[in-house]
């Protein structure tokens, strides 16, 4: 649906869906912490960001390009091909079944190990994330 | 509760899966990053998974980390398509091919 559907601000509310689904899959998986920040940066972040420039830019699906079918038709192949690959070589996995324990994913655990083990890693992320936006603002100026 | 990793396995298999074919689909420029978004999540998916059945906190650690890289990424990506529409009034990859030669 993100895909295939015409309108792109269609394909950006079919993405948040996608990654609300996402989101439950990380509360199943024990992953509380991940969850919420998935939710708030995805959702609420990257989303917002990625609707604000398709309203500014005013896309709609008039405006939308398209390709040849040809073209269209290869990328399908592609795709295809690539799923064929994968799963070829992932079909030989064998079952693994270990039961979980309940407080890896909680925000105790992996504060402790992200301002221990990782605390250098932490502190370039940030630094990563200013550069970033002292990037965005510079090339979004006139 | 007890659901096999392969599951998972599958579904974030699937989801980079749909991320490639979009990516080769599509010629709007900002399908395209959500695509590769989409990409990004799958190996979220796929760490999150594991980490969880082996009991392994490090793999969270980085999921945290791509979702950072992630978000700078597109904040970057967006400004560079703002500044080309601008430019040229399109986000059509076809277009947008002077970094070609």
């Amino acid at each position: 649906m993100v895909v295939f559907s015409k309108s792109p601000v269609h394909s950006v509310l079919y993405l948040i869906i996608t990654f609300f689904c996402i989101g439950g899959h990380y509360v199943l998986l024990n992953a509380q912490f991940l969850a919420v920040v998935h939710i708030i940066v995805y959702a609420g972040a990257i989303m917002v960001l990625f609707l604000y420039v398709l309203m500014l830019l005013n896309l709609n699906r008039e405006s939308e390009p398209h390709k040849s079918t040809v073209m269209k038709v290869a990328a399908v192949i592609c795709g295809g091909l690539i799923m064929v690959l994968l799963v070829g070589s992932l079909r030989g996995t064998e079952q693994m079944m270990i039961t979980q324990s309940t407080d890896i994913g909680m925000v105790k655990t992996l504060g402790k190990v992200m301002f221990t083990d990782f605390l250098l890693p932490f502190e370039i992320t940030s630094i990563l994330l200013l550069a970033a936006m002292v990037g965005a603002v510079m090339i979004g100026k006139k | 509760m007890n659901i096999p990793v392969e599951y998972y396995l599958w579904l974030s298999l699937a989801l980079f899966c749909i991320g490639v074919l979009g990516v080769l689909y599509r010629r709007n420029a900002i399908i395209i990053f959500m695509c590769i978004e989409l990409m990004l999540n799958a190996v979220n998916v796929l760490l999150v998974a594991f980490s969880t059945y082996l009991n392994d906190v490090d793999g969270q650690v980085f999921v945290f980390f791509i979702m950072a890289v992630a978000a700078a990424e597109v904040a970057v990506g967006l400004a560079i398509l703002i500044m080309m529409y601008r430019n040229t009034r399109t986000t059509d990859i076809d277009i947008l091919n002077r970094l070609k030669w």
